[in-house]
């Protein structure tokens, strides 16, 4: 039993339907992504046909169904950082990195996303990178923070 | 309670509870739909069947809004015909622009709102999603970019068959149908029904064809075209050309057959005669050792791998025999062959059949003898219909004609096969005359007719009491299952049919088919069996010359190694 | 570490203060309620905000900083965590109560200060620069020459019921909530009052929905009361996704004991005996809260089975959501907890008929279950004297944008729009002219100067075509494009649109599609090309028209708001985008025009090698010129000019 995956399926031992986004949440917590392997299990644990899991787990915009990259970097698109210039923000990390949101980079070390609202809207525009956030931010901080990632991982 | 609501000034009745969809339709006002279906609960997806109602300021839907007793409509205002205007206006602003040359041109729901609606110009030019088209399947052709989303294939795979094949992935207007993962329909657990393809709108779903490899077999002199019908197809072609539902023309399908240059026309009932005797056989066998009860129906080739896929366990309980239409394939590559001293290479066998699953029935690697399958081409009543159409024939001029021997022979036992309940009722017929030593009277297996999803009955034969029940349309299968795989079944004998109604409703009859004509091609079915002076299995002379000759006995050697078959299990997704 | 709550403790709380019908404490429970409220202490109290937004600002520095500062110099001195008391733009927040001297707060406490920061305030200096305001309290001595917090421009004009204890109290602590008249509310309820009754002083209280429709709350819990059904369900909609909003989430995290309190009376007015608290993700500290509460209360009996010996029995189970706007919806939202994917199904029949798992449910926003309690504590009347004839009570707002002063605020319905910009928000920032409110988030309307007189009230509302919205107020100035903000907002709207019904689908698909040809330079076009450029936009009227009346659910009738307002009040806008080319706030990137000021122009040349499109002509040492009709206006040479010669016009 030491795969995380069944242990997690344990904690479950109510096979209703409505535990079917917190078994995913607790999965997605834990291994960072939704892999094949995990969405068959969760729909056998539940006695739910694939296609269903795979309905819902697409549906929201939390599940990721690829290994997390090392950077997760989120760059808040709420009205008040949409004022504040995030658009352009978002446009030069697309350049950077040449990805597009959503995407990880081919080496896995960036993932770009665009999220709703941080809220700290008092502090915007606000890039979260890995869950610490950078208040204030602008356009000229991108190259710095791309390289000190890059010099992280290796 | 009856009320009276007002609709275009004028008062129509209503039914407390009922919703205003259906007031309309009780009273011959047409309001378009493309979501809605009927028996199931409404999704209110496709908003084309808004209406006006007095002192609301939105437009309500009324296929899921009850009507009230105030209630004063409009159908038709302008306001009401833009939105929907405007709504088949943003449809085709995402559609591919190739009608003419979709298999459902002519024949789409939303071609034919644009029609009605006076679609007249692209108002909204963009652009429009992308998406693969999905040709994997044996049977089932996916094109995902003719979608609209209506969901109606997902009910229908969930509700009707209890698969869950496909569902919605995504979300918004990047959302597709698709299988787990996305992944290719051959790879999924989709057991081939078709009913997907019956419900889609517009031409996102359709059976995979073979016309080119048959029209080449026709007008090639070195090949022998020999063609069998499932009992189905004689009382639904009429509709395909606008007569009545239910009308029986097998005569002139014989005719219009061999205008097309089909050498040889079988008919599977014959088959289903064989299936009956070999089956009744199987389940004395059965009921005698006491082992392997219940004993299920192989027949239906979406509930063969329903079971291959999900209910392994249950896999020894599934009959041995071929289904109708292998059985037939095999005579005729094995023992018509022979018999005419031809060989087996230089025949193309085809069979036409109201189902889609029986095209991946026809390519089971168990299907096929020294390389060579037992039915080369399948085709839906759909592309048979498309098919005549094809080679020019007249159908309203077509002289009657009779089918050709040996197999062309049929008890009308075999007939009723095309209904739920018809397989069942053969083999009761069967299985009482060989237990009795005299027939069953009346025929008629009253508890094996009808339309509920799950019917039993019980049939005395000297000291056993026979109990068998019908699965009618698979979503109905689940708990009966769950039942017998934990041993708790009093049941011997079990038929199951994938496609609610059986194969009069099957996957590859026409797409705008109706509930009254499919209970009227049923009803053509058991009128027959009334008419007919054969009407029971054992009594088909035919069969009788086919065992004499050639099979010996009922599940002798060698009418076991031709017409019986092994299930493998298949690893899907759940 | 803090002390930990002893059984006396609790005993005393639960038997003499929540079991105590007539309120007469002994002094032995009045000490200890007076010190639980921080009226009287014994030894120094430090407050720090930790919001998300004082934490996103820092917060959580600051507050190890002060805990090491603490114990390595062995001072005897509380340290406390607060909730956000709404406002963020002076995060991080440090609050120090002396004993015998008034509580007071200092702005932007960063970590590396605190040291100097602690040092002087020890000793009783004050750093005048970073103290904001004091709180008033009759037993506490002032000190000089701060203001106090109700004299703050911001803080005085607002109107503090459901956020009057957000900031102020330590939200991790039941104590804290109790020794406030906490949960009395409940037990009153649950003691003397039938479910119908406790609906009919809601309905008299007039206390409307708060997630933007206004529905009658007590219209509602009657409805799902009425219903017979074995089970009945509360949820608590705190899936608070308009981008700019964060009231949902403030209640949450600073004062999360009133929501579950508000919760509790909602579930025993219909009959429930379970309730569900939908709050996104992402909110982790809110989440952390509201399962620390909803512990406490249960250890407290105020959960669980026969609470309080009433024969009631709630429990109450937090869902997080997995992450889509559309989720808001209450149709919507039943099918998530359900495991389903979030898309909304038709109404009726209503989720007070048949709702989670097909039984009566209601569905109550956030902010109108944080009323529940105090409506409860001092009657309906109460209630219903504040605000306005139609809209009672006050509204919550996040008050984001070209504001002075923005953050978390809650003023009296009836307050006009003006004076929220003005006497709350201080006036827009760098003297720049108002251009606009826009009320209500993505799907929510703009309104322009001329109706800033308006007050907020549903209904004063709604004769501007705008909804109240759950309470996102985003303050645009002349440096904002309304084009541009039509289309961000459709833009979002296009993402989250969940997809089921064809209007809002498709529809918002070719909105933004218009919006983004508005905001385009037609590079290349051929003139049929533009001819369907400009039909696209004399349809936009007409479609989003559509799409309002024929949505499925309040998400897409709401969807063409932004576009219909900003139509509607800035057409202007629109045409110059579309005739004349231009986006005067200059936003809309592709429209901009590059111009080379001659006198500054020194012919290095960088400019025209660097143009994409060979749009730049001249000749080394002489002024260059940009030919406007080859520009793409991709900005290039005004970044790479070292001369600062390129302007845009």
């Amino acid at each position: 039993m030491d795969n995380p995956l069944d242990r997690i399926l344990k904690q479950y031992p109510n096979t209703r339907r409505d535990n079917l986004l917190p078994l995913l949440q607790d999965i997605h917590d834990s291994l960072g992504y939704l892999s094949e392997e995990s969405i068959i299990k969760v729909s056998q644990h539940l006695s739910l046909p694939s296609s269903k899991v795979y309905g819902v787990a697409t549906f929201f915009d939390q599940f990721h169904f690829e290994p997390q990259a090392h950077f997760v970097i989120r760059i808040c698109s709420g009205t008040s950082c949409h004022l504040s210039g995030s658009a352009e923000i978002m446009d030069e990390f697309k350049k950077t990195l040449n990805i597009r949101p959503g995407q990880t980079t081919r080496d896995g070390v960036f993932r770009l996303e665009e999220v709703p609202c941080l809220g700290a809207c008092g502090l915007s525009p606000i890039v979260e990178v890995n869950g610490e956030s950078h208040t204030g931010f602008s356009v000229q901080q991108i190259a710095d923070l791309v390289e000190a990632c890059k010099e992280n991982v290796a | 309670m009856d009320f009276e609501i007002e609709v275009n000034n004028r008062k129509i009745t209503a039914h407390q509870g009922e919703t205003i969809l259906s007031a309309l339709h009780r009273n011959g006002i047409q309001v378009p739909t493309l979501c809605h279906m009927e028996n199931f609960t409404p999704t209110g997806a496709c908003r084309m069947c808004m209406v006006e109602v007095e002192g609301k300021s939105d437009l309500i839907p009324a296929c899921s809004h009850p009507v009230e007793e105030w209630m004063k409509l409009k159908t038709h205002s302008p306001r009401v015909v833009k939105a929907r205007k405007t709504i088949v206006e943003l449809l085709l602003a995402n559609h591919p622009d190739d009608c003419l040359f979709c298999v459902r041109n002519n024949n789409c729901e939303l071609q034919t709102l644009a029609a009605e609606l006076n679609v007249r110009e692209r108002r909204f030019p963009g652009k429009k999603e992308k998406h693969k088209i999905d040709p994997s399947s044996t049977s089932i052709f996916r094109d995902p970019e003719k979608c609209i989303l209506c969901g109606r294939c997902v009910r229908v795979c969930e509700e009707t068959i209890g698969v869950s094949t496909v569902d919605f992935i995504g979300r918004g207007h990047s959302t597709i149908i698709g299988p787990t993962f996305n992944k290719s329909l051959n790879l999924s657990n989709c057991i081939n029904c078709g009913q997907c393809i019956r419900a889609c709108p517009t031409g996102a779903l359709h059976e995979k064809s073979h016309f080119p490899e048959l029209q080449e077999a026709l007008h090639n002199p070195d090949i022998q075209v020999v063609v069998q019908y499932s009992p189905s197809i004689p009382v639904t072609l009429a509709e395909e050309f606008g007569m009545k539902a239910g009308k029986d023309i097998n005569g002139i399908l014989n005719g219009i057959l061999r205008k097309i240059g089909f050498d040889k026309i079988f008919d599977t009932a014959f088959a289903a005669d064989l299936y009956t005797v070999e089956l009744a056989a199987e389940l004395q066998q059965r009921i005698d050792s006491d082992e392997q009860l219940p004993l299920f129906t192989s027949d239906c080739p979406g509930w063969v791998k329903y079971v291959e896929q999900f209910r392994q366990n249950l896999l020894p309980n599934i009959s041995h025999c071929k289904s109708p239409q292998q059985m037939m394939g095999t005579l005729i590559k094995q023992h018509y062959a022979k018999e005419a001293g031809i060989s087996p290479d230089k025949i193309y066998s085809v069979s036409l059949m109201p189902c889609t699953a029986k095209k991946f029935e026809a390519q089971r690697e168990e299907m096929t003898h020294k390389g060579i399958s037992e039915v080369d081409a399948v085709l839906t009543t759909r592309e048979l219909a498309a098919f005549i159409k094809l080679n020019g024939i007249d159908v309203s001029d077509i002289e009657t004609e009779f089918s050709d021997k040996p197999y062309g022979e049929k008890s009308s036992a075999g007939k009723i096969y095309g209904v739920s309940g018809g397989v069942t009722e053969s083999v009761m017929r069967t299985l009482y005359y060989k237990n009795m030593g005299r027939e069953l009277t009346p025929k008629k297996v009253k508890k094996a007719r009808g339309s509920k999803g799950q019917r039993e009955g019980s049939l005395k034969m000297k000291n056993l009491e026979l109990h068998y029940a019908i699965i009618n349309g698979m979503g109905h299968a689940k708990e009966l299952l769950d039942e017998i795989e934990k041993g708790e079944s009093k049941y011997h004998f079990i038929e199951v049919m994938a496609c609610p109604g059986g194969c009069v409703n099957g996957g590859g009859q026409p797409i705008d088919s109706r509930k009254e004509d499919i209970k009227a091609r049923g009803k053509e079915l058991y009128k027959i069996d009334d008419q007919s002076s054969i009407n029971r299995a054992h009594r088909n002379p035919h069969l009788d010359s086919l065992y004499e000759n050639l099979l010996e006995a009922p599940r002798s050697e060698i009418s076991s190694r031709l017409l019986h078959t092994t299930y493998k299990k298949r690893d899907v997704l759940p | 570490m803090e002390k930990t709550l002893s059984d006396t403790y609790k005993d005393i709380l639960i038997n003499e203060v929540l079991n105590n019908p007539d309120k007469k404490f002994n002094d032995n429970t009045n000490n200890l309620l007076s010190a639980l409220r921080r009226d009287t202490i014994d030894r120094p109290v430090i407050f720090v905000g930790k919001g998300s937004c004082g934490v996103i600002a820092g917060a959580n520095g600051t507050y190890d900083a002060v805990k090491e500062y603490i114990s390595a110099r062995s001072i005897n001195a509380e340290l406390l965590e607060v909730g956000c008391g709404g406002f963020c733009a002076a995060e991080p927040v440090v609050e120090v109560q002396l004993p015998g001297r008034s509580r007071i707060a200092f702005q932007q406490v960063m970590a590396d200060q605190v040291d100097h920061f602690l040092d002087q305030i020890f000793n009783n200096i004050l750093d005048r620069e970073k103290a904001v305001a004091q709180y008033r309290n009759q037993y506490h001595e002032p000190w000089e020459g701060i203001p106090f917090l109700d004299e703050l421009p911001f803080f005085a004009h607002q109107k503090r019921i459901v956020l009057d204890q957000c900031g102020l109290i330590n939200p991790e602590r039941i104590e804290d909530y109790i020794a406030r008249e906490g949960y009395q509310a409940f037990i009153k309820t649950i003691r003397n009052y039938t479910a119908e009754y406790l609906c009919s002083l809601v309905e008299e209280s007039q206390l409307r929905g708060r997630g933007g429709g206004g529905f009658p709350a007590g219209k509602k819990w009657r409805s799902a009361l009425k219903t017979a059904s074995d089970k009945k369900y509360v949820i608590c909609n705190a899936d608070e996704s308009d981008p700019g909003a964060f009231m949902d989430r403030s209640i949450m995290e600073g004062n999360p004991h009133r929501l579950i309190e508000g919760i509790a009376i909602a579930a025993y007015a219909i009959d429930a005996s379970k309730a569900y608290i939908y709050t996104k993700a992402e909110y982790s500290l809110a989440l952390y809260r509201l399962e620390n509460a909803i512990q406490q209360a249960k250890e407290f009996g105020l959960l669980g089975e026969d609470i309080f010996e009433s024969g009631f029995n709630l429990n109450i189970e937090i869902r997080k959501s997995a992450g889509a706007f559309v989720c808001g919806e209450e149709t919507a939202l039943i099918s998530t907890i359900e495991g389903r994917r979030g898309m909304p199904s038709p109404k009726p029949p209503y989720p007070s008929e048949k709702g989670l798992f097909g039984k009566p449910t209601i569905v109550n926003n956030v902010e109108t279950l944080a009323n529940v309690p105090a409506i409860i504590h001092n009657g309906p009347q109460w209630f219903n004297r504040i605000g306005t004839e139609t809209s009672k009570g006050t509204k919550l707002f996040s008050l984001t944008g070209k504001v002075k002063h923005t953050g978390l605020i809650e003023v009296e319905m009836g307050t006009s729009l003006q004076d929220i910009i003005d006497k709350i928000g201080g006036g827009i920032r760098n003297d720049k002219e108002v251009k606009a409110i826009h009320l209500g988030g993505p799907t929510g309307s703009t309104i322009p100067p001329q109706h800033f007189d308006t007050p907020v009230c549903f209904e004063a509302l709604k004769k501007v075509n705008t909804l109240m919205g759950s309470g996102g107020m985003v303050i645009l100035d002349e440096d904002s494009c309304m084009v541009d903000m039509a289309k961000f907002f459709m833009d979002f709207i296009r993402k989250e649109s969940c997809g089921k019904c064809i209007p809002c689908r498709e529809g918002t698909l070719r909105i933004h599609e218009i919006l983004e040809n508005i905001t385009r330079r037609p590079e290349h076009e051929s003139g049929h090309q533009t001819l369907e450029r400009f039909k696209g936009v004399m349809q936009l009227e007409g479609l989003a028209e559509v799409i309002r009346d024929t949505s499925l659910c309040g998400l897409g009738k709401t969807a063409p708001s932004p576009v219909l307002s900003t139509m509607k009040w800035f057409r202007h806008e629109y045409e110059e985008h579309i005739f004349d080319r231009k986006c005067k706030a200059g936003v809309c990137k592709q429209l901009r025009s590059f111009y080379i000021d001659v006198d500054k122009c020194t012919g290095c040349m960088i400019c025209a090698k660097k143009c994409p499109v060979n749009a730049i002509i001249g000749s080394e040492k002489k002024p260059h010129f940009i030919i406007d009709e080859k520009c793409i206006g991709c900005g290039i040479c005004l970044d790479v000019c070292k001369f600062n010669a390129v302007y845009v016009k």
